[in-house]
């Protein structure tokens, strides 16, 4: 029994170790701070709708974008050993995309939902793919190459905004950001659960995982057992393109307009921390979806949890940095090390003493 | 032997190269724009301007230069910068002194520089995160400062504020038949010595060739006995410092305090330094190039604003257009070079 | 000569869930050449590595001069006249000839560029090193970066030298450029540790032997005392009669069997256009000096390099290969030169590094279903006696030998019909070199043609039955029958005949 747990707490958790004990610790700070923090409620919304409310249900549903995004960023990270820092500006054209699509037809269905989706999932895969060839065939750093959307691609989502910030009002539009009529659940977390479906799929019929963290450690060693790197690292930024569209969309969903200034933004530097509190290596290499993807409920769950502490929503920043650097300073590998030689040396003495014991 | 020793040039280095190729095209494009657009880029002004304009921005860069040769990355300077303007801007309203106020200045970006340097070279944490973190943390603090805009209304500042080198010979004379002239900011004297003193140190002293090498191949580094981790503590330390005195100076250009104050200059840093022909890889750049760099960079802008497209979005596009120009060319360049010396 | 310089007692090093040393000993004496000899993961390196700080040892203690010191970093064993030149070139590319001769041990906190350059020329001039002292150092060749780092310990005036398999990246003539140098500083009084896989060089220039097996001390030993075959015994720690079983081949003859692979005019962009065929069952050799255009030419076979011209038929008929995996769907095999760059996937496990080139070849939509992965990984741990943890472990934490043999499984798991093997014997250990040859062997009776490259001759001899010599990247002869001899193939390489 002991050893199991050894076990699980050496290898079978692993790298998920940290993010699961951030969340532990957020949840037991909360109950403790406040017993009902996590009450979850059954209560009517606006549209006359039975839906779930509270905390624990604003937290899921807010990171909906920031998981869909760590997602990609994930691949696109293990593959390149680099971030790609434009994706905020990229959800922002995708977004405007989505909505000039909407705009130009006379009424909006679901049809015209399902086209206008496409069409900013194709635009974004297109901007991705800049991205992606400058790191991929220029073998560019994935930071520099992004930098160049990063600081053009919300002044290109104003020009396709034509300069103002169109809303769109449309029961569809309101289900994605909100509640689809008679599911209880925010459509956001379901299409995070799809997309992470989505993701499992891939890896269960594909070998992307393999390829992915085999180009991401020794790219020339992948090369000769005929793996082409160049394929596979611009397949990641399409696939993180594609969850650009998808979290656009969703933000666009929320509000019901694009206003290519805020739609999320700051949203890159989340993304890129989430990857990191998951236990993935920036430098890239070997990778967890899942740790991401807690990674970001971690993020969200602080977010959410200095709210219902009163702090105003710009100072949460200054919190979130100081946990943020408690975490990764348990992560560092130095400090592992140090608790590990801690650990043999208690070992060592309760060994002495029995052995002692034993003369 | 002897004659053929002293004759012969060796080919550029990596740096010098990269160097070079930014400060033609910044000639270039700066001759082009006093042929074609005439108007202001005919005055020498227009130079200083951009200096005066971008002080803060030119001492942030020489960090980030630093921190980059050595292979790292600082993307909390512009958050520094704007909590040591607003810190500063509060205490000199309570009445403070002007050398305390300095001294205010270079401890918050020392202490961010301290701390985010521990952490990445001693506790071997990712630089991205910790100074992400760090940005984040300034900006909050900024902040929890003060969410509104403050004015600093110390009188001994506004003395030190309004001080100017004016030379007479470099300035035009206006429409009504006044002599204007040349007004050059403390801050870009502050600039430009910033510049030559960290171009100075990555030169010649051994601090700045550690820079170097440990951004060069960090593994070898160790073994030719350069303390790795107490070098790259130092560039981060650096760049706070800088952070902190390009804080000062940005206040004595606005003379106020704002939240948003230097927002987003970390990337527009960054950007400077590659234009300059830093290499993020590490091991490659320079200071005198990441001047240019950032007169690149104000060059081009001004040029689109002077050519009538006044929307500001029309500027980050072209920005984000010389980036990308950069950073292929670099690229091209130098893997033309890597070819060249296989063969 | 009997004045004791260094002085290592009972060190040990435990790594997790190994002892990478127990006890060990170790004496250096003023101006001798010493050779420190044992198989991989014998536990020369990690001594190496204690020695210079780069690990800290567990146990024991370090004397110089009769001096306790305590090393805890690189620069406390340069400040203690300890001067290492490791395999892989340990300088930064980045930087000037001159400055990687002088950074890290300056006195002052300025730099003069000028005296530097001066003297580090001086010192290049009296070494005959061919690099200017201006040179970025990255513009220079692979030998002559690792010469500029023998320059720099030189120049330290150091009073132990560690040599860490310093001759693999140098050709003949290069080696003996360091042999000299090496007996003259040997004169000067300075102690010198040799570590090499190249048994004849330990004989050319040591003065004394010590041994390691399995992290433990085997003995220390006079060159006088220890010929080269008892050394071969003590390292691997059995008889070697094993090793004389494997006589050398009898002659085979394949004119008549058929022609699996057969190249016309082949070139890449690193090869110059060659002839080149193989039949089925053979097992054939590529040989000359490094550089020669040996790995250059089985390289453009499997389309590692750019493939720039020429005809490739495969049973006899017509195809492409351009890319490594046309060469791998026409059923090629190829186990790269150098394992840490082109080989092994580090992080990843045995597992995931046994099926990687089969999952490839299978393509990205069908992935082998973990449970299949597991049964072959467990077959080939078995089947090549790979020494690791489990299947799960990560490879980059096995021996050398070991990842040789993985890297092995996942081409045998392929199926291969033509395997081309540059150095799979290349720093690994004796015990492990004698398998792999066996194995190719083997593989040849089973009906699969292999080319079998080392640059130990004795090994091909051993194991081919053709072999293609190269000189200045053209192929100069070919040997086989009775030509197939040592001083033949010493004789073709060096361009005797012609």
């Amino acid at each position: 029994m002991k050893n199991k747990l050894k076990q699980i707490f050496k290898g079978g958790l692993g790298q998920l170790t940290i993010p699961l004990i951030a969340i532990a610790l957020l949840v037991i700070f909360n109950l403790i701070r406040d017993p009902s923090f996590f009450s979850i409620e059954l209560m009517h919304n606006n549209d006359g709708n039975i839906v779930l409310a509270g905390n624990l249900i604003s937290i899921i549903n807010g990171a909906s974008e920031l998981a869909v995004l760590a997602m990609g960023m994930t691949l696109v990270t293990a593959a390149c050993g680099g971030q790609d820092i434009s994706v905020g500006a990229m959800a922002a054209i995708a977004g405007s995309t989505f909505v000039k699509v909407l705009k130009a037809s006379p009424s909006i269905t679901g049809i015209t939902v399902v086209i206008a989706f496409f069409a900013a999932c194709v635009v974004a895969m297109l901007f991705a793919s800049f991205n992606g060839v400058l790191v991929a065939i220029f073998k560019i750093q994935p930071m520099i190459a992004t930098l160049i959307l990063f600081t053009c691609g919300r002044s290109i989502a104003y020009w396709i905004n034509g300069g103002a910030t169109p809303t769109v009002e449309s029961p569809i539009i309101n289900a994605i950001g909100g509640f689809i009529p008679g599911i209880p659940v925010p459509t956001p977390v379901l299409i995070v659960i799809a997309v992470a479906i989505i993701f499992a799929l891939a890896f269960r019929f594909t070998s992307i995982e393999l390829f992915t963290q085999s180009v991401g450690i020794n790219g020339s060693a992948a090369r000769l057992n005929g793996i082409n790197s160049t394929f596979i690292k611009l397949l990641s930024f399409i696939i993180l393109g594609a969850c650009v569209a998808v979290a656009g969309s969703i933000a666009v969903g929320r509000l019901g307009l694009i206003n290519h200034e805020t739609i999320l933004l700051d949203i890159e530097m989340d993304a890129i921390l989430a990857v990191a509190i998951g236990g993935n290596s920036l430098g890239g290499g070997k990778f967890k979806i899942s740790g991401s993807i807690i990674g970001a409920y971690v993020i969200q769950m602080l977010t959410i949890t200095l709210y219902a502490m009163k702090v105003s929503s710009t100072d949460v920043k200054a919190y979130k940095a100081i946990v943020i650097i408690i975490l990764v300073v348990i992560g560092s590998p130095v400090i592992k090390a140090k608790f590990q030689k801690l650990m043999n040396r208690i070992k060592d003495n309760k060994r002495k003493v029995s052995v002692k014991g034993a003369e | 032997m002897e004659n053929t020793k002293k004759f012969r040039r060796e080919p550029l280095t990596d740096t010098q190269l990269l160097m070079t190729i930014t400060i033609g095209i910044f000639f270039a494009m700066y001759l082009i724009a006093m042929a074609v657009l005439k108007g202001g880029f005919l005055r020498p002004q227009q130079i200083f301007d951009m200096l005066n304009d971008n002080a803060p921005l030119i001492i942030t860069s020489c960090g980030l230069t630093i921190v980059m040769i050595a292979g790292g990355i600082d993307i909390s300077v512009g958050a520094v910068t704007s909590l040591v303007v607003m810190s500063c801007v509060l205490y000199l309203n309570r009445g403070g002194n002007i050398f305390v106020s300095v001294l205010l200045a270079l401890g918050i970006g020392l202490a961010f520089g301290l701390v985010q340097g521990y952490l990445i070279s001693y506790l071997e944490i990712q630089p991205f995160i910790v100074t992400l973190a760090g940005m984040f943390f300034a900006r909050g603090l900024t902040t929890i400062l003060s969410v509104n805009p403050q004015k600093a209304e110390h009188e001994g500042f506004a003395k030190l504020r309004d001080v100017k080198i004016e030379i007479s010979w470099l300035g035009y004379v206006a429409k009504n038949g006044n002599r204007i002239p040349a007004r050059i900011e403390l801050g870009v004297v502050i600039a430009l010595a910033c510049v030559l003193i960290i171009f100075l140190l990555l030169k010649f002293h051994k601090l700045g060739r550690g820079f170097y090498a440990i951004g060069g191949n960090q593994q070898s580094a160790l073994m030719l006995g350069i303390n790795v981790k107490r070098t790259r503590f130092i560039t981060y330390i650096i760049s706070g410092l800088l952070s902190g005195i390009a804080g000062y100076v940005f206040m004595m250009h606005t003379g106020a305090g704002n939240a948003t104050n230097a927002a987003g200059m970390e990337m527009n840093a960054i950007a400077s330094s590659i234009i300059g022909g830093t290499l993020l890889t590490g091991g490659v750049g320079n200071v005198v190039g990441t001047l240019f760099g950032t007169l690149t960079l104000t060059t081009i802008n001004k040029i689109v604003v002077s050519s009538g497209l006044k929307d500001p979005w029309w500027q980050k596009i072209t920005t984000g257009g010389m980036l990308c120009f950069f950073i292929l060319l670099q690229s091209i360049v130098l893997s033309r070079r890597s070819k060249k010396k296989q063969s | 000569m009997e004045h004791e310089l260094l002085e290592m007692r009972n060190i040990s090093k435990i790594f997790p869930g190994v002892k990478a040393l127990s006890n060990v000993d170790f004496t250096l004496r003023k101006g001798e050449i010493h050779a420190l000899m044992g198989e991989n993961g014998a536990g020369k390196s990690t001594l190496i590595k204690v020695l210079t700080g780069v690990y800290q040892m567990d146990g024991g203690e370090i004397s110089v001069d009769g001096d306790k010191i305590s090393i805890r970093s690189p620069q406390d064993a340069q400040n203690n006249g300890i001067s290492t030149v490791y395999q892989e070139i340990t300088l930064c590319p980045n930087l000037t000839v001159a400055e990687n001769m002088y950074i890290g041990r300056e006195n002052g906190v300025l730099v003069n560029h000028k005296s530097r350059e001066k003297s580090a020329d001086k010192i290049l001039q009296e070494l005959g090193i061919p690099a200017r002292s201006t040179q970025q150092l990255g513009s220079c060749s692979l030998a002559v970066q690792q010469m500029v780092a023998i320059a720099r310990a030189v120049d330290m005036k150091c009073k132990v030298l560690i040599l860490d398999e310093p001759t693999s990246s140098l050709d003949d003539k290069e080696v003996n450029m360091l042999f000299k140098l090496m007996r003259d500083l040997k004169a000067q009084g300075v102690g010198i540790i040799f570590v090499t896989h190249f048994l004849e060089q330990v004989y050319e220039v040591c003065d004394r032997i010590t041994v390691l097996r399995n992290g433990e001390l085997v003995g220390e030993y006079l060159i006088e005392d220890l010929p080269q075959v008892e050394l071969v015994a003590k390292m691997i720690g059995k008889d070697l009669d094993e090793l004389s079983s494997l006589s050398e081949g009898e002659e085979k003859n394949y004119d008549n069997a058929e022609v699996f692979y057969e190249a016309t005019n082949l070139s890449s962009s690193d090869a110059l256009s060659f002839d080149f065929k193989i039949h089925k069952g053979e097992v054939n050799g590529f040989t000359g000096l490094l550089g020669s255009g040996r790995s250059e030419s089985v390289r453009a076979i499997f389309g590692a390099d750019k493939v720039t011209g020429g005809t490739v038929k495969i049973k006899g008929e017509d195809v492409k290969v351009t890319k490594p995996l046309d060469a791998m769907k026409h059923g090629i095999g190829y186990l790269a030169e150098d394992r840490k760059r082109d080989g092994i996937i580090a992080d990843l496990s045995v597992r995931e590094n046994i099926i990687l080139a089969l999952q490839v070849m299978k393509g990205f939509f069908k992935p082998i279903s973990r449970s299949e992965a597991e049964a072959f990984a467990d077959e080939y741990i078995k089947v090549l006696n790979i020494k690791t943890a489990s299947r799960e472990t990560p490879i980059g934490s096995l021996s050398g030998g070991n990842q040789q043999k993985v890297i092995l499984a996942r081409w045998l798991l392929t199926h291969p019909d033509y395997l081309i093997l540059d150095e799979p014997t290349r720093g690994i250990d004796v015990g492990t070199k004698l398998e792999i040859q066996k194995l190719v062997l083997k593989l040849a009776e089973e009906g699969v043609s292999v080319t079998f490259i080392s640059s130990e001759v004795e090994e091909m001899l051993r194991t081919c039955s053709r072999l293609i010599v190269m000189r200045d990247r053209h192929i100069v002869g070919e040997l086989k029958g009775k030509d197939l001899n040592q001083a033949q193939v010493m004789k073709t390489i060096a361009g005797g005949e012609s």
